[in-house]
Formats: structure tokens, C-alpha cells, sequence
């Protein structure tokens, strides 16, 4: 075949699947942008007519508000508790030679990947049940604290690894004392690696359904992630004005959230799992 | 301003390795002295166990009337600056200067304010407020020394301050370094790997090896009279002639037939004693025509680098190959048969054994 | 030659000028000294509170999975008042349980085709195309593909209910294929689909890293020497990426194994036609409150994923030992 003819025949074969994978990984999405603002809405993604009364549905329904604000404290929670704590132990680990450090680091990070999922909600179930924390935001903040903090302290020690020891050093030969080095110098070095990790933790748990849908009975203390699966009438229908601009609204904060970190700092996750 | 006394001092890590191997060293109030050596011969290490980011393990430090040994390097009333710089990215260029003053715990207000008098003759007075990501690599450093000054240390410790500027940049921060230090008068002692660096700004300089002081003194000294042939072979912009020979009577056997001169001044050295004869070629000339041919090397041009106002000649006699800095107007063709002559006064000998010391005449 | 000098060759950097930045050598202060004088003491002190936390409810979690496996305890029943040893008596009968080795193969299905094939060869794709793809062409996949990965599970469940329903969903809209039940019959289907739309993001995330790493000059030499497309690939790239490859392989092979998004989409159903292990057991444990026969699964669950993550570092290293 003539080589120009087979060029054009590539380009043309090359944008027929890239315009499919648009359509595939697009499809799904239009629901979530179209069905919040079209009259009557139902499974069907379309368009017909403008309207913002749907959004009066999840103004009105008691439930709407709660479950963001549930939604808010355990991702806040869970995403302070575990800035915080990763920062202690990135810090103090990335520092201070602590024998056999890498190993249990990489271990814990395969138990993590591991472990949170439904293998062991068993035993969480019971073990929160026992410690009188069922049915508290607490116990799912902890639990997911707990799944996270491996993966939080692997990336944000990579991140204090690559800033240079020189500033403590400098601070050190100026005088500084231990927490007058934290507090002045590597504390706000290293603040946007705690960003991009807080902000890694909030997104996380924000999305989980599976923790608070195991460990909350009450649907006062659950989150958007759950209740969004109670929005059916009567019937067993589901409400589809509701459902629709909730989805909208619940899935906002993500969206923003990640790509402002995203626009800022990158993608910090890449440079944790190099391998 | 103070002295500043190592006497023995020793820093071993846990794994055995000494990274500074019994260092004995007083360097005078007010001197600019330079730690020379090629990388991981402990220079740095030297300079961090006199800052106190590493303890010492065994001697002492004694700067001015103290002992600091066991002082943290914070108590040692030295200012350092890094390699790196180490300028915190988040604060300004005034907070950076000010941060030793802070830990002073003096007020916001004087601190600005002593900011700003440290930098202005810097040349820092428009920058005050930009970040260390805004600067260039010039301006950084200048911000880095400025925060040195601010706190008015006994000592400067200045670790490769020249090593992250382009080349063109180094040479004018050589000069003004060096203005600078005579102008603050403030003992200081810099670490670079650069023998030219060291020649250029030093008052005294160290040529450091394996943890060991090899020589200390000016930098015309050590030039012009290395004390070993590790020293001979690391100072100098061209590489030092250095061959292996023979004393026989007063003439040094090169081997091959080609022998030179035994100097007048090494006329006592024993008949058949293997020595390394050694010459700068900065001090090897072109011989005129016709001259003794007593203390001739003639050879082949084999290689010809052009320095800028000088050549760099490579002359093959056979057996051996002699470099001569030679002016560019006598600039000889590859090729060429060429009479090389060197002179005698600053020939010198080295015993050819393993430590390679000189031959004291 | 006779021309050397006794003493070492002049040691590099000797003479002139040279580089900036000089060679940090055996001078560079070693990476993990304490540089903030923090002290032993005090560096336990700050590692301490997050061991604590991933002790208790990570660590202790799995160990005891071990310990409940190997009871007959259920939240309802006589196994509820006092739970009885029964040694290996769940793992016999997971065994001899048709809804276990059934759910074990879907399992497989689901992870070899949803993560191991589906990801990482699209993910891979995506990657190697976006590296050179239009300025609008770009922008637009990479969000997109992004946003599968990063919106909520609960609400991703619900677009491709959307997606698939019987009588409007969009699927059949486009396709003209009226009450064409995807969900009821090609539960499978779906929710391998399903996975790799969702999780495709993080392989071409890992993948253009990776591919970011690879030498430009490598791929130039490459194509001087009058390699193709596919051959720079296979002689340049894939060797340089390999690491890359197995580690995300590894982290989302993990991640598809305890998967319970599927939950949310068929509900493990038709009749058990998609019910993967996690199903299975939250099925089983959570509400069929059988804790102990559910603790046993789990384990089996576990020790899968450490199989496979031993596996995988066994190659690891391997490779590492080659080059």
C-alpha cells in the first residue's frame, strides 16, 4: 500500500478509537450533568428544558443537609487526624535512622491495600462493637484513619525525603531549638505535601460507602455515601429529582477539591509507588 | 572575631569510616582559610563537626577563648552557609536575613530594620520582599551570606559557596567574597573542591586527603612547593610534570636516555636514589637555540591545548612526555621537534614511595 | 607507558574550573541524620500515634480474622451466645460450598479481566497516546477519565444504573436495543466494564509517569537507527517501564480483589451470577451475621492478596537483580 495512503488510514483509524474511548468514559457522566436540570427526570439522560426545581426537592428533603454535613465531619476528621499523625511519623522516619524502617513501611502499605476492603470488616464489625464505637462517626473515623495512614505515610515521607536536610541544619547553626526548627522550618516546608496528602484523605472518604454503611445503623449519623441509596418513595422508585442534584452536589467538593491539588502540586501519588 | 584551634580532633561514623582522622589546626583571627581536597576527603565533614552538626569524637574545637566541643551549633557563635543555601522558600528575603535574630528573640522592628542594613550594601535593597524562588542563583547567595552577617558571628563557615553558580558568575563572587571578608574582617573558613578557588581567595589553605591534613600554608607556598605528590598532583590549573628517575652523580636518569639536571639544591641527595623529579609546566620554556643542550628535553609535539594566552604543549622525548606552558606567540605544530628547558630553582624532588613526600634538601 | 608518574592519576576536578554543583561524594551528609536534634526518644514519640492507630485498626483487624475464622460464631443463634471452636471447619466448608468456589472463579474473572488485562492495557494506551495527542484532544480524555476515578462510588453506581437501565437508559437509547436488561444478563460483563472505566485513571496516571521516565534520547537513538512505532516500544520502552508495570499490576490487581463497588451496581446478583468474594462475604458475614464462616473466607482473601503480593515482589527483586 502506498505509505501516504497508509498514513492517512492510520490517522483516521487512531481518531475513530480515540472518539469511541471519549464516548466510553463520557457516556456514563451525561446523566450527572443532564438529569438535575431537565423537567421530570428520570433514568433517561437527556435534556429537555431547563429547570432548577429539582434542586428545591433536595432543599426540602430533611435528610439532604445532614448527610452532607456527616459526609464532612468524617472526611474532615478522618483527613486531620490523618495529616497529623503522618506528618509525626513521615517526619521522625524520613530523619531518624529507625532499623528495618523501609520494610515496615512496605508492609504496612501491602496490609493496607489489603486489609481495607470487606476482608476484614468482620472482625472490625466486632472489635467496634466491643469497644462500644458501633453506630459512632468516631469508630468510622478511626477504622478509616486507620486504612489510610500507611498509604499517608509512605507518600509524605517521600515528600520530606526530598526536602533537604540543609534548612534544619541552617536553623540548628542559627540557634534554633528542636521545636523552633519544627515550627518555623519543616513545618511549613512541608505543608503542601501535607496538602496534597490531606486532600488525598478527604476525597477518599468522602467517596467510601462501605465503612459507615457497615459501621452506622443510625441514618442521622450517615453520610451522603450512604443515604444517597435511601432516596426511593413508596413504590421502591427511586426520587430522581432528588437523587439527581444530590449526586450533583455531593460530587462537587471532589471535583474541585482534586483538581486544585491537582493544578498545584501534581499528582503526588506518583512519585510514592515508583516501585 | 576569634582563632580557631582544632587539636586532634577525630569524627568516626558508626560504621567505622573516619571522615576527619586526627586534624590539628590553628587558623589565625580574621584569616580566610580554605579546606582543599577532592570530594570525600572529610572537608565537609571537618566543616560540620566545627559547626557542631557533627559530633566530635575525639579531640577538641576551641574557637577564641571557648571550648565548643560539646557545644550545640547553635551555642558556638558561627554562622554557616550551605551548599545548597538552605533559604527557607516560604519566607521573604527580609525574614530569611532576620531569622537568626528572631531565634535572638529581637523585636520585628530591629530585625527588619538590621535586615536591611546587612543587605543593602549586598546589593539586596530592591529584593526584600521576594521569595527565594524569585531569585537567581547570584542573588541567593548574597541572601544566604547576608543572613550570615545579620548575626555577627566569630566565624564564617562557607561550605562550596561558589560550587551552584555558572562558571562566569564564580569568578566575579570569587572577588567580591573575598572583598567582602577583608572588609568584615571575620575569621572565616570556606570548603571547596576547586584548587583554584582555594589559590584565589584564601589567606591559608588546607589540602585535606583521607581525613588528613596534607599540607597547610599560603597559597604561594603550597603552589610552589607542594609538600607530597598528592598535593603536587591536585593543586595547579595544568598538571604537574612528575617522572620517575634515578639520581646518578648530578644528573636524575629519566630512563630511555633522557635525563635532566640534579638542582644545585639537591646536590647532597645519595647516587641511585629513585626520586620523582617534578616541574610545573608553567615553568618549563621553550629553549633558545643553541644553548647548552646540558639541561635540554627534546621531543615531538604530541598535543597542543590552547589555554586562552598561553598553550599547553605535550612534548614526546621517546621515553617520557614533558608538559611547558608556552606564550601564545610561540605556539608550536603538532609534530613539530621542539627544546624544552625547565627552570631549575623550582624543580623538586619527591621520594617514590607510597606517601610521595618532598626531598628536603 | 613510561610517562606516568608514580603517585595515582591527578584526581578529577583537580585542574581548572569545574562543574557546578560538585560531586557530593562520600562528603554529602548522610541522608537519615537527625538533623533537627530531634532525638530517639522524641522520634518514637512522633511515630508512635500513628502505629498505635494502624495497630488497632489495621493490623489487629487482620490478625484477628485469623482467630475468628476458626469459630463457629454468628450474630444470631446458638453460635451468637457461645461460639464454639470448630477448628477448620469454616475453610471445609467454604470448600465443599458451591456459592464459595463459584463466587472464587467470578472473583478471578473480575480481577484478570477488570484490572490485570482491562486497566492496565488501556491505562498503558491512554498513556502512550496522551504523550502525544492534540492540545484539545488532551485535556478533554485525561479529565474525563479522571473523573470517573476520583467522583464518588455511590454516585458512579448510580450513572451506570443510568447507563444500563432497561426502558431509558442511554445504552439502550444509543443502541437502539430496547429492553435489552444488561444488569440481568451479562452481570459479569457489566461489572468488568464497569471496573475499567472506573479505574483506568490510575494506571494512565502510573503509565505517564513511568513513560515520562524513559530517556528521550533512548527513544531518539531508537529512531535513528530506523526503528518503528511498536518496536520503540518494545526495545526502549516496556524494558524501562517494567518495574512500573508490575507495581501498578500488583496495586490493582490488590485493590479489584477486595472491590465492593459491583455491590452497588448488580448486587451480586442475578441469583449469585456476580457475586465476587466481597459480596460473598459481606453477604454472608454482615447479613447473614454467619461472622465466623464469613472470618474464614476472609482469611482465604487475605492470604490470596499475600500470595500475590509475594509473588510480586519475588519478580521484583528478580529484575532488580538483573540489571
Amino acid at each position: 500500500m502506498n505509505p501516504a495512503v497508509r498514513h492517512v488510514l492510520g490517522r483516521v483509524g487512531a481518531y475513530v478509537v480515540v472518539c469511541l474511548l471519549v464516548v466510553f468514559f463520557a457516556l456514563p457522566l451525561l446523566w450527572l450533568v443532564l438529569t438535575p436540570f431537565t423537567p421530570n427526570p428520570t433514568y433517561r439522560a437527556s435534556l429537555s428544558g431547563f429547570t432548577l426545581d429539582n434542586f428545591a426537592a433536595l432543599v426540602d428533603n430533611p435528610q439532604v443537609w445532614p448527610s452532607i454535613r456527616n459526609s464532612l465531619v468524617l472526611a474532615g476528621g478522618s483527613a486531620l487526624l490523618v495529616i497529623a499523625l503522618a506528618a509525626l511519623a513521615a517526619y521522625a522516619l524520613s530523619r531518624v535512622r529507625v532499623p528495618g524502617r523501609d520494610q515496615l513501611l512496605y508492609a504496612l502499605l501491602l496490609l493496607s491495600s489489603i486489609v481495607t476492603g470487606t476482608a476484614a470488616m468482620v472482625p472490625i464489625f466486632l472489635m467496634l462493637f466491643q469497644l462500644g464505637l458501633i453506630d459512632r462517626q468516631l469508630g468510622v473515623v478511626l477504622v478509616l484513619t486507620g486504612g489510610l495512614l500507611p498509604a499517608a505515610v509512605f507518600m509524605l515521607k517521600d515528600f520530606v525525603d526530598g526536602v533537604p536536610r540543609s534548612y534544619e541544619e541552617s536553623a540548628r547553626v542559627f540557634g534554633a531549638r528542636p521545636n523552633q526548627v519544627l515550627r518555623h522550618v519543616v513545618l511549613p516546608v512541608i505543608r503542601p505535601g501535607m496538602a496534597t496528602v490531606g486532600v488525598w484523605a478527604l476525597v477518599q472518604v468522602w467517596g467510601n460507602f462501605l465503612v459507615p454503611y457497615v459501621l452506622l445503623a443510625n441514618p442521622s449519623k450517615q453520610p451522603a455515601a450512604v443515604v444517597m441509596y435511601t432516596f426511593y418513595d413508596a413504590g421502591g422508585q427511586p426520587d430522581f429529582a432528588l437523587i439527581s442534584t444530590f449526586a450533583l452536589v455531593y460530587s462537587v467538593p471532589v471535583v474541585v477539591l482534586y483538581l486544585v491539588v491537582n493544578r498545584r502540586y501534581g499528582f503526588a501519588f506518583q512519585g510514592g509507588i515508583k516501585g | 572575631m576569634a582563632t580557631v584551634e582544632l587539636t586532634d580532633l577525630v569524627k568516626q561514623y558508626p560504621n567505622g569510616v573516619r571522615g576527619v582522622d586526627g586534624v590539628d589546626l590553628a587558623i589565625a583571627d580574621g584569616e580566610f582559610f580554605a579546606l582543599l581536597g577532592p570530594s570525600g576527603c572529610g572537608k565537609t565533614t571537618l566543616l560540620r563537626t566545627l559547626a557542631g552538626l557533627e559530633a566530635a569524637t575525639e579531640g577538641s574545637i576551641r574557637i577564641g577563648e571557648r571550648d565548643v566541643t560539646a557545644l550545640e551549633p547553635g551555642e558556638r557563635d558561627v554562622a554557616m552557609v550551605f551548599q545548597d543555601y538552605a533559604l527557607f522558600p516560604h519566607m521573604t528575603v527580609t525574614e530569611n536575613i532576620a531569622y537568626p535574630l528572631r531565634i535572638q528573640k529581637v523585636a520585628r522592628g530591629e530585625r527588619d530594620e538590621r535586615a536591611r542594613e546587612t543587605a543593602d550594601p549586598l546589593s539586596l535593597g530592591a529584593l526584600l520582599e521576594r521569595r527565594p524562588a524569585q531569585l537567581s542563583g547570584g542573588q541567593q547567595q548574597r541572601v544566604a551570606l547576608a543572613r550570615a552577617i545579620a548575626c555577627h558571628p566569630q566565624v564564617f563557615l562557607f561550605d562550596e559557596p561558589l560550587s551552584n553558580l555558572d562558571a562566569r558568575l564564580r569568578l566575579e563572587a570569587r572577588t567580591f567574597l573575598k572583598q567582602l571578608q577583608r572588609r568584615l574582617g571575620v575569621t572565616t573558613v570556606f570548603v571547596t573542591h576547586d584548587q583554584a578557588e582555594a589559590l584565589a581567595m584564601s589567606d591559608r589553605m588546607a589540602v585535606m586527603e583521607a581525613g588528613r591534613i596534607r599540607q597547610v600554608g599560603t597559597p604561594r607556598e603550597v603552589f610552589q612547593r607542594p609538600a607530597s605528590l598528592f598535593v603536587a598532583n591536585f593543586i595547579g590549573a595544568t598538571p604537574m610534570n612528575l617522572l620517575e628517575g634515578t639520581v646518578s652523580g648530578d644528573r636524575v636518569e629519566l630512563g630511555g636516555g633522557t635525563s635532566v639536571d640534579l638542582p644545585q639544591a639537591y646536590r647532597g641527595v645519595a647516587d641511585g636514589e629513585r626520586v620523582v623529579w617534578g616541574v610545573r609546566p608553567e615553568y618549563v620554556a621553550a629553549a633558545a637555540e643553541g644553548s647548552a643542550a646540558d639541561d635540554v628535553l627534546v621531543g615531538e609535539v604530541a598535543a597542543v591545548e590552547n589555554l586562552g594566552v598561553t598553550v599547553l604543549v605535550s612534548v614526546d622525548t621517546g621515553s617520557v612526555q614533558v608538559r611547558a606552558v608556552l606564550p601564545e606567540d610561540a605556539e608550536p605544530a603538532v609534530g613539530d621537534r621542539l627544546r624544552l628547558t625547565p627552570q631549575t630553582a623550582r624543580v623538586l624532588l619527591y621520594r617514590a614511595d607510597e606517601d610521595g613526600g618532598l626531598v628536603e634538601p | 607507558m613510561p610517562t606516568t608518574s608514580p603517585a595515582a592519576e591527578p584526581v578529577a576536578g583537580a585542574a581548572g574550573p569545574s562543574a557546578p554543583g560538585g560531586p557530593p561524594g562520600a562528603d554529602a551528609p548522610r541522608p537519615d541524620r537527625d538533623v533537627a536534634g530531634l532525638g530517639r526518644a522524641r522520634a518514637l514519640g512522633f511515630v508512635a500515634p500513628a502505629l498505635l492507630v494502624i495497630a488497632v485498626f489495621l493490623v489487629f483487624p487482620a490478625v484477628w480474622t485469623i482467630y475468628l475464622g476458626l469459630l463457629d460464631y454468628s450474630l444470631t443463634g446458638a453460635g451468637a451466645q457461645a461460639p464454639t471452636f470448630v477448628g477448620l471447619g469454616n475453610y471445609l466448608d467454604a470448600l465443599s460450598d458451591p456459592g464459595f468456589t463459584r463466587s472464587l472463579w467470578l472473583t478471578l474473572l473480575y480481577v484478570g479481566g477488570s484490572a490485570v488485562v482491562g486497566q492496565n492495557v488501556l491505562g498503558f494506551l491512554l498513556a502512550w497516546y496522551l504523550r502525544g495527542a492534540r492540545r484539545v484532544v488532551r485535556p478533554v480524555l485525561t479529565v474525563l477519565v479522571l473523573l470517573a476515578w476520583i467522583l464518588p462510588g455511590s454516585v458512579v453506581a448510580f450513572l451506570w444504573q443510568a447507563l444500563l437501565d432497561r426502558r431509558a437508559g442511554t445504552l439502550n437509547t444509543l443502541l437502539g436495543t430496547a429492553d435489552q436488561a444488561w444488569v440481568l444478563d451479562h452481570p459479569m460483563w457489566v461489572i468488568v466494564v464497569f471496573n475499567v472505566w472506573r479505574g483506568t485513571a490510575f494506571s494512565m496516571l502510573l503509565y505517564t509517569a513511568a513513560l515520562s521516565s524513559v530517556p528521550r534520547s533512548h527513544l531518539e537513538v531508537a529512531r535513528m537507527s530506523g526503528a518503528s512505532g511498536w518496536q520503540q516500544l518494545r526495545d526502549v520502552v516496556l524494558p524501562t517501564v517494567r518495574r512500573h508495570v508490575l507495581t501498578n499490576t500488583l496495586l490493582i490487581t490488590l485493590w479489584t480483589f477486595n472491590d465492593f463497588s459491583p455491590y452497588l451496581l448488580t448486587g451480586g446478583g442475578p441469583n449469585g451470577a456476580s457475586e465476587i468474594l466481597p459480596v460473598y462475604i459481606y453477604r454472608e458475614a454482615i447479613i447473614g451475621g454467619h461472622l465466623g464462616y464469613g472470618s474464614a473466607i476472609s482469611l482465604l482473601l487475605l492470604l490470596a492478596n499475600l500470595v500475590i503480593a509475594v509473588f510480586y515482589l519475588r519478580v521484583l527483586r528478580g529484575r532488580k537483580d538483573e540489571s
